[in-house]
């Protein structure tokens, strides 16, 4: 046989391969949680694991409810707060900015996607906690610490955003620049043609763009504990402090032997930050599929 | 050489992307309710000829233009000219249709729409009225609203021209608008050109000799962007009074 199509067939073969690998460890992953986290389903029910917010782990009560509501709840708010800025700040970029200015600020989003969690959580600790505590929380409730869901919420939308606005930079930049011409060759103004043709054809992209940034949100795990408060209560309001999971297992990591099934309960944290995103992403793509079909 | 009333008059037009000279002072009378057509080698700078006129080019960055393109006497370069309703005045047919991404009916009424035009009435009657005109009523009126890139290709060209006659323009740009075509599709276009230059003023590019022979009342042929002769269809196909538009119908340059 020729040493060319050896070769060929040889590559497609190692690509398979490195392909279902990557999908396989997914699996193991997901195995392994489940393995470990086997002890704690034995002795506690699923529905009160999920829906309890007692959490005492010396007298072996686990309850995540708190921790799952931390995490959506500072997911929730740094979507609320980083994509409208982002969506606007990549129009922004990509339809009516100058080259020069471009040009000057893409490295500089870059960069901001660069630096390191913990520096992001440092500041969120130097400036947004105190700023959250001495102006924002007195004007709707009566105290605040200032480490909050608010907080994390906004340490945690700055950290998402340069993420948001490269991902629809691609998007917007692969609309047609003809399909524009065609509403603005119609008398369309730039904000028209943005509103009904832009957006509307990059719709797919944006719930991409938000679904990554979801998923990265999810999984933060530095720069949210240091902002959080860690406090294993559910949150009442944004000013009360709560304790995601991530942040939940980071903090616990080190003592988790010295409990018993303290090991498999933050295992199974971990399961459950598993399956949030695993669902998360399999919805959404749901979501996506529907609306590349209705579109085409 | 051209005695009719411009409708649009470029004068000493000079474009320039970057460091290159694209459009070499050019100057033109485009006569009212005619159609004339620019043809020339490719990249000799017809599109970027025809972008001017609906200010589409100066999007672009690095772009500068010098000169004077008047329609209907109005200086469209002119310090304080407001572009959408130049752009109102004009439809333009690209290379590729690019049917806007809503349905059928939308892609219609979506001028109309975006100039004030709220009444469901009126807008069923733009969109019947334009779609019959451009000979797709009976193909599309039982899928209105279904997406328009669901229509074949002749098709969406057809749209596009709809869509641009929905705001009832004065000028027609097309910019090589049967090249994506079937030859079937590219006739029905052809015949549509014939019907609508009573109406309107058609300015059309294109690389075919014979569609230009075929549509065109005058013919400009570009050579580097530079306007090297303008006249009758007949007149500068059949008896080229310039050596490059002898060779270019010759087929020398291509
Ligand atoms: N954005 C651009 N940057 C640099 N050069 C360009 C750009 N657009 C067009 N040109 C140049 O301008 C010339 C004319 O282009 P064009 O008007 O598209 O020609 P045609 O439509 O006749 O084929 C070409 O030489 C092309 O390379
Ligand atoms: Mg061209």
């Amino acid at each position: 046989m020729n040493i060319r199509i050896v070769k060929d067939k040889a590559v497609k073969n190692i690509f398979l391969l490195l392909t279902v690998s990557s999908v396989l460890l997914v699996v193991l992953i997901f195995i392994g949680l489940y393995y470990k986290s086997v002890p704690i389903l034995h002795s506690t029910s699923l529905s009160h694991l999920l829906f309890s917010s007692e959490w005492k782990p010396s007298k072996a009560q686990f309850g995540f409810a708190a921790f799952i509501a931390g995490t959506l709840w500072v997911t929730l708010i740094a979507i609320v707060i980083a994509l409208p800025l982002s969506l606007l700040c990549a129009i922004y970029l990509s339809q009516y900015a100058p080259r020069r200015l471009t040009r000057f600020l893409n490295p500089l989003i870059d960069l901001l996607s660069g630096i390191p969690p913990v520096v992001y959580g440092v500041w969120g600790v130097l400036v947004v906690v105190p700023f959250i505590q001495e102006h924002v929380a007195p004007h709707f409730v009566e105290y605040s610490s200032g480490y909050s869901v608010l907080a994390g919420g906004v340490v945690l939308a700055i950290m998402i955003f340069p993420l948001i606005i490269n991902i629809l930079g691609e998007v917007f930049a692969n609309v047609p620049k003809e399909l524009s011409e065609a509403s603005l060759s119609i008398g369309a103004t730039q904000w028209q043609t943005i509103k009904y043709v832009l957006l509307k054809k990059s719709r797919p992209g944006i719930v991409a763009a938000v679904v990554l940034a979801i998923s990265r949100a999810f999984g933060e795990t530095i720069a949210v504990l240091m902002v959080c408060g860690n406090i294993p209560e559910s949150p009442h309001s944004v000013f009360d402090s709560c304790y995601p999971l991530p942040a939940l297992i980071a903090n616990n990591y080190g003592e988790m032997m010295s409990v018993p099934l303290y090991d498999s309960a933050l295992m199974f944290a971990a399961l459950i930050l598993f399956v949030i995103i695993f669902l998360f992403n399999a919805g959404s793509r749901i979501i996506l599929n529907r609306l590349e079909r209705r579109m085409n | 050489m051209i005695n009719l009333a411009p409708h649009i008059s470029v004068k000493n037009l000079n474009v320039y992307i970057g460091d290159a000279h694209i459009l070499k002072n050019i100057s033109i009378d485009i006569p009212d309710k005619k159609v004339t057509s620019f043809i020339g080698p490719s990249g000799c700078g017809k599109t970027t000829l025809l972008k001017t006129f609906n200010r589409l080019l100066d999007r672009q960055n690095d772009v500068r233009i010098e000169g004077q393109v008047l329609v209907d006497g109005e200086d469209l370069y002119g310090k304080d000219t407001e572009v959408t309703h130049i752009r109102k005045k004009m439809g333009l047919l690209s290379q590729r249709p690019f049917p806007l991404p809503m349905s059928i009916y939308d892609n219609i009424a979506y001028g109309p729409r975006i100039h004030g035009i709220k009444n469901k009435k009126k807008l069923n009657e733009l969109v019947e009225h334009h779609l019959r005109s451009t000979a797709l009523w009976d193909e599309v009126k039982d899928r209105l609203h279904s997406p328009a890139t669901r229509l074949s290709i002749g098709q969406q060209q057809r749209l596009c021209l709809a869509r641009g006659l929905a705001v009832e323009p004065e000028i027609i740009l097309g910019d090589e608008p049967t090249s994506a075509l079937d030859p079937v599709s590219t006739q029905r276009i052809e015949e549509l050109f014939l019907q609508l230059k009573d109406k309107y003023t058609l300015v059309l590019v294109t690389h075919i000799l014979r569609q230009a022979r075929r549509v065109s009342d005058y013919i400009a042929f570009i050579y580097m962007g530079e306007i090297i002769e303008f006249g009758l269809t007949e007149e500068l196909l059949l008896n080229p009074k310039e050596q490059l538009t002898k060779d270019y119908i010759k087929g020398f340059i291509s």
